[in-house]
């Protein structure tokens, strides 16, 4: 297609990048989170020292055999319900043959033709926020590779088989991510719903969760594709979004230099932020590809496919959406709180023992977070129960305590739990109750105004100023215990009467 | 020619009654293999042979045992066995120690047997001669210049020499049922899923079956009953849905004689056989048992063998990618590259019929031979199991021979692997449908022993047996021995 370029588009590189388009597709490894290995009874734990969690299967030993781990197809399913596709009642284990060292058998069991998991989707927000609907082609279970270490033993290369046989669930694409901003918001949707099903630690500095970007780019309106290159193993959500904007301006730059894209396989370097070449891709992978014989398809019956569908909880996008419109939400908590399963779940029976959704929102999002962030522990190992928390909250609401005090009162749960009986004992116990007008607010206010008669004057020439530092005075002397609000209010009518 | 009555029926009898020890059955078997010229063994392990003997003999004495307990017996030497090595009749696995006993070894462990040590084999058990074993060739116990057949040539061997009334033997397209034929023993490849494959190193595991190699079908029947059973460890493990294999173990196998309906190809199959004289007259004296023949169709057992050669080639070739010289197995000496640790290692440490297999099955599985190779193959297989499917809707059982001649003289068929192949002619088609099939002695041709084979739907092992029994009963072929140096003869 022969395409006419102004001037302007010949002078600026921006405009001219306008003209093409990137197509994208993610292959995105999903580590699952069983206790035991895919094939194997050794342990799945990350961190072992070397070669520890192996076993005869994963050594490749002669006469061991798979056996497959039924939690493993639990969780792909769980996954493949979650994106709302189509479970395969029949999948085949096909063995991917390769010889590579940290590969004990010289050949990998994976899903080729008939994988568990067939098409679904997820929805991503882009650039401009809207939403929009990225295809999956197809999920499948194949197991891991070892790890070859190269700077253990000087001028040799080790082996540490720990990660093999570690259950991974392979969730490919559509080629329908169009930015590399888009692909990074993919990559994060599918670790925040891993994660949220419980399928996956997510944990990227781990290894628990690596893809391989599809990237190719073509005219715009142009409706075939582009020769494609493969970025391989990419482990964080702004190596993606940078591993793939480069790829695309370099396969612009060679387009419009005239040049050729080769198909190949490439290896995003964040330290020199290139890709480079790894190899030819063409006519060097044959893998081989044919049914394990030593596994039998895997068959999974309607019943037990809509046990796992019935057992998912509800999702993050129908949490978001549900605490926007339930409870009159922002989309920005709505999100904030949706991500992260046990803290929806910590949110939602906040919510319902207290039934202040918006006080519960800011304090699950704010001071709870930043104290569970401090001890390093997940909602889930919260040391104040939903319960106890939502009576504090009740009490903030109605007056009993400032929120001051409630902070203060948190705090002191979450090192000495309350009987829910006990609490209003414990908070007279630490003199926490707010002071009203009838306890004696206004004696303790005319008494500060009293102490401090510069500021006074001041106030009543009108420096309001000096208001807010008269009502940490009261705060002062009440420990906290004052409503501010009154404070104030008697403050001002104190003014006026002068 | 003598004849013996060294079954583990009359050993067990012998046992229980105290006129001889376990640890004395060890012993002289021990020192039948020491001394034994046909090259049967590739390991022997007199230490733990004793101390398992002597663990027999103390709960035959408290009367704690099974018809197994306190008996010698050898395993083929492609079971992994924790106190010896498993070769796989390889320069690969010269030194290979398994950290795990297969199902099968632990099996008979359980029930009591004593293990003298692993016998030869064609290398990964790829062969119909025993000529391709690193260990050195195993010599016909009739004839030392001819092969015993293969790959189970050294069990078959050992028990036909009266060393071991009994040895395990592995059956990927006839590996236990030729031998056995040649030899003039009998073996019995079971139902594929029967036996555990854990363990077992495996050649190509949709059609590896491991089986007994014994003296007598009844003894088979018995040796059949411990061996097999569900297990958990092999994915294509099946659980039994009768409880036949129970009740043998408890009870004993005593034959019931029904009249059965037996099977016989059609067509110009049985003229390509040399022996069809001592075939007419075995198929005779099964016929004046009270049993019927009717000519059956097996259009596709032609193609048995190619279908054979590219499924278990192609198998073969992944399954013994493992052995690059990694982390077991023999590796080559100062490996300059990655690349070349994997060439050499794996040049230098498997033999030359291994290798050609490696190659055709590499070649079967590529891509654009895939599907003209693998694929078709596959839906012949297929056909092949509907045929036998639909005989077995009219007859109870199919009597085939068990090879197209007698055993071969040693490196006759060395530079003619095709000819090697065509050995398989009648022993593959079971492996295939992965149906019972079981080889029984039949008589003798120039000299030589012959077998005939009985073959049977999914589970029915039973019936095979059944059969073979009654013709065992009234003759003698499966007791006829070389006149050599056999033990235990006043048994």
């Amino acid at each position: 297609m022969a395409s006419y370029k102004t001037e302007l588009e010949l002078r600026s590189g921006e405009i001219l990048k306008m003209a093409w388009e990137a197509v994208i597709g993610l292959e995105v490894h999903v580590q699952l989170a069983t206790s035991s290995k895919i094939f194997s009874g050794a342990s799945n734990e990350y961190g072992a020292p070397p070669n520890e969690n192996t076993c005869e299967i994963d050594l490749g030993l002669p006469g061991a055999l798979p056996v497959l781990n039924e939690k493993a197809v639990e969780m792909a399913v769980r996954f493949g319900c979650a994106i709302s596709a189509e479970i395969n009642e029949i999948s085949i284990f096909d063995r991917k043959n390769y010889f590579y060292p940290d590969l004990p058998k010289g050949y990998q069991i994976s899903q080729f033709e008939n994988p568990i998991v067939g098409k679904g989707s997820i929805t991503i927000e882009d650039e401009a926020g809207a939403k929009k609907i990225i295809g999956i082609t197809r999920a499948h279970l194949e197991e891991d590779a070892g790890k070859s270490v190269h700077d253990l033993v000087e001028d040799r290369t080790a082996l540490d088989l720990n990660r093999t046989g570690t259950p991974l669930l392979e969730i490919v694409s559509e080629p329908d991510i169009r930015s590399a901003q888009e692909a990074s918001e993919y990559f994060k949707q599918i670790h925040n719903l891993a994660k949220f099903i419980g399928i996956c630690d997510g944990n990227l500095a781990e290894g628990s969760m690596r893809c391989d970007a599809n990237v190719s780019v073509r005219q715009r309106g142009e409706s075939s594709l582009g020769e494609r290159t493969e970025i391989k193993n990419i482990n964080s959500f702004k190596f993606v979004e940078r591993a793939i904007e480069l790829e695309i301006e370099r396969q612009i730059d060679v387009l419009e230099d005239g040049g050729e894209i080769i198909r190949e396989t490439r290896l995003f370097d964040p330290d020199k932020d290139e890709t480079r070449s790894m190899r030819s891709k063409e006519l060097s992978d044959d893998y081989r590809y044919f049914p394990d014989p030593d596994l039998l398809p895997l068959v999974l019956s309607q019943a037990e496919i809509e046990k796992i569908r019935s057992e998912l909880p509800e999702l993050p996008q129908q949490r978001e959406r549900k605490y926007q419109t339930k409870f009159g939400l922002s989309s920005y908590d709505s999100k904030q709180l949706s991500v992260d399963r046990n803290k929806s779940d910590f949110f939602e029976k906040l919510t319902e023992a207290s039934r202040l959704p918006k006080l519960s929102a800011n304090w699950v999002n704010s001071n709870l977070s930043s104290l569970l962030n401090d001890k390093g522990l997940g909602f889930d190992q919260s040391p104040i129960s939903p319960s106890l928390l939502a009576e504090v909250l009740i009490r903030i609401d109605n007056g009993t305590i400032s929120s001051t005090s409630g902070k203060t009162l948190f705090r002191a749960f979450c090192e000495t739990p309350s009987e829910i009986s006990e609490i209003d004992d414990r908070i007279d116990e630490m003199g926490l109750r707010q002071i009203g007008g009838t306890d004696g607010l206004k004696d303790i206010v005319l008494e500060i105004l009293k102490e401090h008669p510069n500021q006074l004057a001041e106030l009543l020439d009108g420096k309001q100023k000096v208001l807010g530092f008269l009502v940490g005075q009261v705060m002062k002397k009440t420990n906290g215990t004052a409503n501010p609000k009154e404070v104030n209010e008697i403050i001002q009518n104190e003014i006026k009467k002068e | 020619m003598t004849q013996t009555q060294y079954t583990i029926k009359a050993l067990t009898e012998a046992l229980s009654k105290g006129e001889v020890s376990s640890v004395e059955l060890t012993r002289e078997a021990l020192k039948a293999a020491r001394d034994d010229s046909n090259n049967c063994f590739i390991s022997l392990s007199e230490e733990h042979a004793l101390r398992q003997a002597q663990d027999a003999d103390l709960q035959i004495k408290q009367k704690a045992g099974c018809f197994l307990t306190g008996i010698p017996m050898a395993h083929k030497d492609i079971f992994c066995t924790k106190h010896s090595t498993t070769t796989c009749g390889s320069k690969m696995l010269k030194n290979f120690a398994a950290p795990y006993d297969a199902t099968v070894v632990k099996k008979l462990d359980d029930a009591g047997m004593v293990c003298i040590g692993k016998t030869n084999m064609d290398e990964f058990a790829m062969g119909s001669s025993n000529e391709s074993s690193f260990f050195g060739v195993v010599h016909h116990p009739w004839d030392f210049d001819y092969v015993p057949g293969g790959s189970s040539g050294g069990s078959a061997v050992a028990v036909a020499k009266g060393y071991v009334p009994f040895a395990t033997g592995t059956d990927t397209g006839g590996s236990i049922r030729q031998p056995s034929a040649f030899c003039g023993v009998t073996g019995l490849k079971p139902t594929y899923g029967s036996i555990s494959r854990f363990g077992m190193i495996a050649f190509a595991s949709s059609l590896d079956q491991a089986g007994p190699i014994g003296v007598s079908a009844l003894d088979v029947a018995h040796l059949f009953a411990f061996m097999s059973g569900f297990d958990k460890r092999d994915s294509t493990s099946a659980k039994r849905q009768d409880n036949w294999v129970d009740s043998v173990k408890s009870e004993g196998f005593t034959a019931q004689h029904t009249p059965k309906k037996i099977g016989l190809p059609s067509g110009p199959i049985l003229n390509m056989i040399s022996y069809q004289k001592e075939f007419e007259t075995a198929r005779r004296q099964i016929e004046s048992a009270g049993h019927s023949f009717i000519e059956v169709d097996l259009p596709n057992l032609e193609h048995s063998v190619p279908v054979y050669y590219v499924l278990a080639s192609a198998e073969a070739s992944t399954n013994l990618a493992r052995y690059d010289g990694v982390r077991f197995g023999h590796r080559c000496s100062e490996p300059k590259s990655i690349e070349d640790l994997y060439k050499r290692s794996r040049g230098e440490g498997f033999g030359e019929e291994v290798k050609r297999r490696i190659l055709t099955g590499t070649y079967t599985l590529s891509v654009g031979y895939f599907d003209d190779y693998y694929v078709k193959a596959q839906k012949i297989r297929r056909k092949i199991f509907d045929d036998f499917a639909a005989t077995f809707s009219k007859v109870d059982a199919i009597m085939l021979p068990t090879t197209p001649d007698t055993a071969f003289k040693l490196g006759s068929l060395d530079d003619d692997p095709v000819s090697m192949y065509q050995q398989d002619l009648f022993t593959v088609p079971a492996s295939l449908a992965g149906i019972p099939a079981l080889s029984i002695p039949c008589g003798f041709h120039n000299d030589l022993p012959v077998g005939l084979q009985l073959i049977g739907p999914a589970n029915s092992e039973k019936t095979i047996l059944e059969i073979a029994c009654e013709y065992q009963k009234n003759t003698s072929w499966h007791l006829t021995r070389p006149n050599s140096n056999y033990v235990l003869e006043r048994f």
